[in-house]
């Protein structure tokens, strides 16, 4: 399959991979699967005192879509808001990446990841000491 | 030719819709089923006829291909049952096989890297096989259980899926590498 210039981009040099220390109470960790094709992606934000996030890491294994979408997106959560970031819509991942149909589900998987490192987040600081020690 | 395109695979193959089947015995079904179906026999049959084996052979190709194989059976049976898969957008896997997801494709990412990189890759594909193992007769159990086990099952689906795939990840290294 021919790959965008944008995601050949992404692939060859991926945006902020890495991971950050789970147990710590800024950061969010959101892992997801694609059970269609088995890749797995983690995704991690880390969070500030006003709601923003600072920083963010992926590690994605899976095809060059799924690289490609996990690294652009944490290009764009970078300095925005939890609330802000809860609004990346899948659709706007294709869209910059041009994804070709059978690939949307990959762009499905980054939207699922970042969602679920905010709820992560916010669970760990609803929760309090106790529940983030045990997250 | 009497066709009831109606018919799933399990009942062209006059088996019962369940996961435990008898491999051999389905091969000889398989093999009646094609012998019946072949366009060699309906050579000088009409053109309607010979049509009619040509996609009766590809259907019976395709249901031996389905039931033979133990995932996409137990795909095809949660079908039956109206249990969707949504391999497409559900996302959400168990955090703990997630977690466990990650620290296998790590352990491939070193193997690949190392120098007795073959003799690692055969060892993951060996842990990767008895995990797999397991997973398939707890799949098993879940369809024994009846109505009440088909999330359960589905589930032991998805996780499947992962483990095929990276066996297939497995095998594609060391080729590479061979």
């Amino acid at each position: 399959m021919a790959y965008s210039d944008k995601v050949l981009d992404h692939y060859e040099n991926p945006r902020n991979v890495g991971s950050f220390d789970k147990g710590d109470p800024s950061i969010g960790t959101g892992m997801v699967g694609a059970p269609a094709c088995g890749d797995v992606m983690k995704l991690q934000i880390k969070v500030n005192d006003q709601g923003v996030i600072e920083d963010a890491k992926f590690k994605t294994y899976g095809c060059g879509s799924a690289i490609a979408s996990s690294s652009l997106l944490t290009e764009w959560v970078k300095g925005k808001t939890l609330n802000e970031a809860a609004q990346i819509k899948n659709t706007q991942i294709a869209e910059e990446l041009a994804l070709p149909p059978v690939k949307i589900h990959c762009s499905v998987l980054a939207e699922d990841a970042i969602k679920a490192a905010i709820a992560d987040y916010q669970s760990k600081t609803a929760g309090g000491d106790d529940k983030a020690d045990a997250a | 030719m009497q066709v009831d395109w109606s018919k799933n695979f399990f009942e062209l193959f006059g088996l019962p819709a369940q996961f435990d089947l008898d491999p051999s015995d389905l091969l000889t079904r398989y093999r009646e089923l094609q012998r019946r179906v072949h366009p060699d026999k309906f050579a000088s049959a009409s053109a309607e006829e010979r049509r009619l084996s040509m996609q009766l052979t590809t259907l019976v190709n395709e249901g031996y291909q389905t039931l033979r194989d133990p995932v996409r059976r137990a795909r095809y049976l949660l079908d039956l049952s109206g249990v969707a898969m949504n391999d497409e957008t559900d996302t959400s896997m168990k955090p703990e096989f997630l977690v466990e997801q990650m620290e296998l494709r790590e352990a491939l990412e070193e193997a690949c890297a190392r120098e007795d990189s073959l003799r690692r890759l055969a060892e993951l594909a060996n842990d990767i096989e008895h995990r797999h193992a397991a997973k398939l007769e707890e799949l098993r159990d879940c369809f024994s259980r009846g109505q009440g086990a088909l999330g359960a099952a589905r589930n032991a689906v998805r996780e499947l899926q992962f483990l095929g795939k990276l066996l297939q990840e497995i095998r594609e290294q060391e080729e590479e590498l061979t």
